[in-house]
């Protein structure tokens, strides 16, 4: 037993700590949130040289890492800052897949993802699929020797900056079966793709994704036509190891500040810390986030282990850090008082995308029916 | 004990219902069902229309053009007006300011200050928070210095809800340095567009500039401009918060949202299902409503404990951490039922003016923002913990 990081992911993570004091104040987080891709090319780029793009992917796939423990360090860095950047869309989902069961010339791309010159966004969930995994709607059938597509794909992270869609499709089976959905490789520019760009409270930038009778050849298919589940659970299951990581990142910062503020706060003439019903609370919240690191510790053990104890993982998880985020934004936002609920101030973004983790590849009850499915029932 | 409103009482609701129907603009209406921000002109409209009713002032006696209702009426009233989406009435005139000149204040004062609220001519704001003098409200630091026949006011307040749209605004300044903190408070009235008062918005997390920064540098503020005595605005203060708190449990906003809820749980859908029929998520609702329907009655039980002429006390404590919980447990619960569209920002401030379309089922727009706006509720009028305090001290002499 353990639980040490290794010397190079201590070297990584001291590096890349350093590298996002530098880059993410709470200034360059809101000029970041008004800009057109919701992050910053220079960071991205930076992030690439560092080599922190390189340590989501294995050595097979021309990264030096990509085990559940290095997407679990960088995350919680990134989480830390609040980074808006879409490594989340662009690697564990976009070059996730591709590595997963892409063929020679699409695994090619990884190579640009880790150079820092290739976005990628997943369009899989849509209006109604409410992070249920097997539920598209979206259609595809062959016409000679290509595939025509139509659906509608709802809130796809980083489609307007995604250079590369991967765009989910049922070619065959029931509207939620695991088998007959397919992936495609989509460049951003094909006929018939339309986004309708927004900015997200979280930060980054999203889009509804509209196919519209898109046209592609055989070469856009990833994998086998129709056996693409697999695929997308795997991918979901290393993303939700990231999300769940980005969010104890979240979680420890929000606890330093709000920490920080009991101490220098004064009411009635002393520091509100002094007052026993805000330290009980506050020692809850440490409390919960040693919870929350412990599960994101059992998730990115289990994430590259055999798939009925790695799902079982990734519910628990989702779980606990759905509810335990909540906790921790509505706490810190009650117990800074007012300047918790303001703008300006460094809490606000870091607790909105905190919450807004719960709405991403499955929310807390969502994966508590699931966790009843898979380990309870 | 009978559960049942009187014949007279159930007609006055039904008078109420006939009103709102024939007189509530669907423009209005329809801003509030979505979570919309309300303009000026929209808030105005609305006390307007009811001020030709005569039912702008319902916690004013009739004597000053108010209504005359008992605590029950009241609340039928404000439970129909919140049924209908009706725009709340803004409460810092009417409510909170009216009732403590009615009480306190000089016949001249009486005479020209309240018609003025009811008909619109003075917008009022609230100044009594300040950056060091949140729960410890008495810590304030904003002076009025007397120089014949004016005070001097220096200072800031803060959290000054709607002060953008204000041109009055009721302070708690300090006058005497000397004594206990609650002693050297006075009450003062100050015209905000006196030289030397400015206005700064507070965006919140929302992302909408909902509340202000108001600074005072030597404002000049005429003597006649105070409320009561010298060096007794603590206990006139005390006095508003308890009018403050009247309809704080705020279980018609609860019954709506609770509604609003039911209504999207039915559309949205999970694994094929209306998300309704999922039973985990119905298990939260239905926890939510049965705290509402017992807190429902809890809010009756003061109410006509208040239209019975006893005033309410730490009740009013209980009712605002209950209130302010059952709500937010229903804002958080709605953002849950919408997903994924919970995630796109929706800054109305942006919308204005631009032609974004909007993202996802128009009922999603607003439930990220109201969630997050509505951590206020636990927050002002005395944060949920002062409020614990205030119970343990005041009902269970801890």
């Amino acid at each position: 037993m353990n639980f040490d990081l290794t010397d190079e992911r201590q070297m990584l993570q001291d590096t890349l700590r350093r590298f996002l004091k530098e880059h993410y104040s709470n200034e360059q987080i809101k000029a970041l949130a008004q800009s057109s891709n919701g992050y910053s090319s220079e960071t991205w780029t930076g992030l690439a040289q560092l080599g922190v793009i390189g340590a989501l992917f294995s050595e097979q796939d021309g990264g030096y890492g990509g085990a559940g423990f290095d997407l679990a360090l960088v995350f919680e860095e990134l989480g830390r800052v609040g980074a808006p950047d879409p490594l989340l869309d662009t690697a564990i989902l976009g070059g996730g897949i591709l590595a997963a069961i892409g063929n020679e010339q699409q695994k090619a791309l990884i190579e640009s993802i880790i150079e820092g010159s290739l976005q990628m966004a997943l369009a899989h969930a849509e209006p109604q699929s409410r992070y249920e995994l097997a539920r598209v709607n979206t259609t595809v059938r062959g016409d000679g020797p290509d595939f025509v597509l139509n659906g509608h794909k709802a809130v796809v992270v980083n489609a307007g900056a995604a250079d590369q869609l991967i765009v989910s499709a049922r070619s065959d089976g029931e509207l939620a079966s695991q088998t007959g959905i397919s992936l495609f490789l989509i460049s951003a520019k094909t006929e018939g793709l339309t986004l309708q760009d927004f900015a997200l409270v979280s930060g980054g930038r999203a889009a509804e994704v509209q196919l519209d009778n898109v046209r592609v050849d055989a070469s856009s298919l990833l994998g086998e036509e129709g056996e693409a589940f697999d695929a997308l659970e795997l991918a979901h299951a290393r993303a939700t190891v990231a999300i769940c990581a980005d969010a104890l990142g979240l979680m420890e910062t929000i606890r330093a500040l709000t920490t920080d503020y009991l101490k220098m706060r004064k009411q009635f003439g002393k520091p509100i810390g002094k007052f026993q019903v805000l330290q009980h609370r506050m020692a809850d919240v440490l409390i919960e986030i040693e919870q929350a690191r412990s599960a994101v510790i059992n998730l990115a053990g289990h994430v590259d282990g055999e798939r009925d104890e790695r799902e079982k993982h990734v519910s628990a998880t989702k779980n606990l850090i759905g509810n335990i985020g909540k906790m921790i934004a509505e706490e810190s936002i009650q117990m800074h008082g007012g300047i918790g609920m303001t703008e300006e101030y460094e809490l606000g973004h870091l607790a909105k995308r905190l919450i807004m983790v719960d709405h991403r590849l499955g929310d807390a009850e969502f994966h508590l029916e699931r966790f009843i499915d898979i380990a309870v029932a | 004990m009978d559960l049942n409103y009187t014949d007279e009482q159930l007609a006055f609701r039904q008078q109420v219902r006939v009103f709102l129907e024939a007189k509530l603009p669907k423009a209005l209406s329809s801003k509030v069902k979505f979570g919309k921000t309300l303009t000026k002109s929209d808030h105005e409209q609305w006390h307007a229309i009811l001020n030709e009713k005569g039912w702008l002032a319902n916690n004013w006696p009739k004597a000053y053009g108010g209504t005359g209702w008992d605590a029950v009426h009241r609340h039928l009233f404000e439970d129909e007006m919140t049924r209908a989406h009706a725009p709340r009435i803004v409460p810092f005139g009417l409510a909170m300011f009216g009732p403590v000149l009615q009480e306190f204040g000089s016949s001249e004062q009486k005479d020209y200050y309240l018609p003025r609220i009811l008909n619109g001519e003075h917008w009022w704001c609230q100044g009594y928070s300040e950056p060091g003098a949140g729960s410890d409200l008495a810590s304030l630091k904003t002076t009025a210095v007397r120089e014949g026949d004016h005070y001097i006011v220096n200072g800031q307040k803060t959290w000054t809800t709607l002060g953008q749209h204000a041109n009055m605004i009721f302070c708690l300044v300090r006058t005497m340095k000397e004594g206990k903190p609650q002693e050297g408070i006075s009450f003062l009235l100050i015209d905000m567009q006196s030289e030397g008062v400015s206005v700064e918005p507070i965006v919140l997390i929302d992302g909408e500039p909902e509340v202000n920064e108001v600074f005072f540098d030597n404002v000049k503020v005429p003597v006649a401009n105070l409320v009561g005595e010298e060096n007794k605005g603590w206990t006139y203060a005390k006095f508003l918060l308890t009018h403050e708190r009247t309809n704080i449990a705020g279980v018609g906003f609860a019954a709506a949202g609770l509604e609003s809820l039911k209504r999207i749980a039915r559309t949205e859908q999970s694994k094929g299902r209306p998300l309704i029929e999922n039973p985990h998520f119905a298990a939260k609702i239905a926890r939510v409503e049965i705290d509402l329907m017992a807190m429902i009655t809890t809010n009756l039980r003061v109410i006509s404990r208040a239209a019975a002429g006893q005033a309410p006390g730490a009740e009013s404590s209980m009712l605002k951490i209950k209130g302010s919980e059952v709500r937010q447990q229903i804002n958080a619960l709605t953002r849950s039922a919408v997903g994924c569209y919970a995630m796109p920002f929706v800054s109305e401030e942006l919308e204005r003016g631009s032609n974004t379309l909007p993202v996802g089922p128009d009922y999603a727009a607003s439930v990220t923002g109201t969630y997050l706006n509505n951590r206020k509720l636990s927050i002002y009028g005395g944060s949920n913990e002062i409020q614990r305090t205030i119970i343990s001290k005041a009902i269970l002499e801890l």
